[in-house]
């Protein structure tokens, strides 16, 4: 569709428009919805009541303006900076640890079409490593420059998570790509919309099942969640590298959180779940876009609430648990699902 | 004796924890469907509408009882605060202008900060004139001052005395509430 006579203009509002809608309205709402389900969630899972006070008149629902006051009692309190020679480094680094995550959702595709996906680029899930892995140098600063035990510790430990499970998630969609033979997102999701035997929709989960709990283990411990959150660790580090940090700097810390949260549901829905592809439906009419950017909406939602019930059903793992997990279970699983991938590809002839 | 621990050895499906964690969703879930729709098993009292009640015998802010013409019973004899192991009462005693009862307090102070709420005052007290069975908490203040608290606010919570009172001497005695002291002794 033209909104300008000029193509630079009518791309630039076109990204501005695609950019508002999926990621200020999708992603950063539901990221700040995320604030209160997660409290919520949790709260029912383990028979509390839960957030259920803030009020707009009689109004409660349940708590959710409690997702409206958090940020108003955030701006009100002191913005605290601790004794540190490296006040501008501690400033940046919820910054540097928040613009990365907000940004990979440029390559994401929300819809059917080259015009679905905010910025098209062949680059696809690379631009995605590429960028969330800057993720850890906002960890790093952030922990060296609170100048505080807890927080250094936080960070030694979220660096070495981090790159740990960056080289096994990197493996583990390795398989994928094999398949698709692209790393292109949008490609990588039309190549699903193929059927396997007849019945199957080719989503990745049924060509990649064993990928596809490595992904969602990998992603888990990269955001350093529990059961994997050794980083923060509230019973051994106060709240690791986050402990000096207060007022909206600690809001923006958590709110990247939820983002990445929601970007693993959006990247697992892409590579496991067939992205917008609905089963048996095909045609380019506006309602059937509408319906499969619909769909991939839903199957990201399905994929946060999975994260948000796995994050409250397991206990914690030690650090080392962890490391060892990520080195001597998951790279492993990872390398033996590449090789049977390409034994299986090969027997088949597909590429 | 040493007790023998029997360790369960995990099987290789129970190792691979995909099953046991698919296991886990499931109860969490179930739990998270019975709190939202069924029966809910949430047993938080939500505290400022709804309290539990407390037993008759808590011990809560003191106060001065009444005589049953609305006078305070108290006949400053000091032994709360003599029995007090905290010091926290000060009493000005004064002369009545009955005669029978010879001293009631113009002060009545009590600090209840320095209070530890052992009830050694009602114990002590003759005339059943202090209790503490208000089933008030101590509200917080912002000042150290305004938790000491006086005549005026003890009297606030005042309970009508269930000890006998007045007594064969005295003018005011009316029939049916009070009882007098001869028909006891």
């Amino acid at each position: 569709m033209q909104l300008f006579t000029d193509p630079i203009l009518n791309t630039i509002a076109w990204t501005l428009i695609k950019f508002a809608g999926f990621a200020l309205v999708f992603v950063m709402g539901l990221a700040t919805v995320l604030t209160w389900v997660e409290r919520k969630y949790s709260a029912l899972i383990q028979n509390r009541p839960g957030p259920n006070r803030a009020n707009v008149g009689k109004f409660r629902l349940g708590g959710l303006f409690h997702m409206l006051a958090d940020p108003i009692k955030m701006l009100t309190k002191e913005d605290f900076t601790p004794d540190t020679p490296n006040p501008i480094m501690f400033r940046m680094a919820p910054i540097i640890a928040f613009i990365p995550a907000l940004m990979v959702f440029a390559v994401i595709p929300f819809g059917p079409g080259d015009n679905a996906v905010i910025a098209n680029t062949e680059l696809g899930i690379l631009f995605i490593f590429a960028i969330s892995s800057l993720n850890v140098y906002g960890a790093v600063m952030g922990s060296w420059a609170s100048n505080n035990k807890w927080s250094l510790m936080g960070g030694l430990r979220i660096t070495a998570q981090m790159i740990s499970y960056e080289v096994a998630i990197g493996l583990v969609l390795c398989g994928v790509f094999m398949i698709s033979g692209s790393v292109d997102l949008q490609e990588i999701v039309v190549q699903q919309t193929q059927t396997l035997f007849g019945f199957l929709p080719a989503w990745g989960i049924f060509t990649q099942p064993a990928a596809f709990i490595l992904y969602l283990a990998c992603a888990i411990a990269e955001n350093k969640r529990a059961p994997f959150d050794t980083a923060e660790a509230e019973s051994e580090l106060t709240a690791g590298w986050w402990t000096e940090y207060s007022s909206m700097n600690f809001a923006v810390l958590a709110l990247s959180e939820f983002i990445e949260i929601v970007l693993i549901g959006c990247l697992g829905a892409t590579l496991f779940l067939g992205g917008w592809h609905i089963p048996g439906v095909s045609g380019d009419t506006p309602l059937l876009i509408a319906l499969q950017i619909g769909a991939f909406l839903l199957k990201a939602v399905f994929l946060v609430w999975l994260q948000m019930t796995i994050r409250w059903t397991l206990p914690r793992f030690r650090y080392d648990q962890v490391m060892r997990l990520g080195w001597r279970i998951m790279l492993p699983a990872a390398l033996v699902n590449l090789v049977l991938t390409g034994i299986a590809l090969t027997l088949l002839d597909r590429r | 004796m040493a007790k023998l621990v029997n360790r369960i050895q995990p099987d290789l499906v129970q190792q691979s924890y995909v099953v046991e964690i698919a296991r886990g969703l499931v109860i969490t879930s179930r739990a998270f469907v019975r709190n939202l729709f069924g029966k809910k098993d949430i047993v938080t009292v939500q505290y400022p509408e709804d309290r539990r009640p407390y037993t008759p015998r808590f011990r809560g802010k003191h106060l001065l009882t009444k005589r049953d013409d609305g006078q305070v019973r108290c006949v400053a004899c000091m032994l709360c605060a003599t029995a007090c192991p905290a010091n926290c009462i000060t009493i000005v005693a004064s002369e009545h202008e009955d005669r029978d009862i010879e001293k009631f307090p113009t002060q009545f102070e009590i600090d209840l900060l320095k209070c530890i709420y052992c009830g050694f005052c009602e114990e002590a007290c003759p005339c059943d004139a202090i209790r503490m069975d208000s089933g008030v908490h101590t509200l917080p203040s912002y000042t150290r001052r305004d938790q000491k608290t006086g005549k005026v606010d003890l009297l606030s919570l005042a309970k009508l005395s269930t000890a006998s009172q007045g007594g064969e001497f005295r003018a005011t005695d009316h029939e049916g509430t009070a009882h007098g002291r001869s028909s006891h002794h």
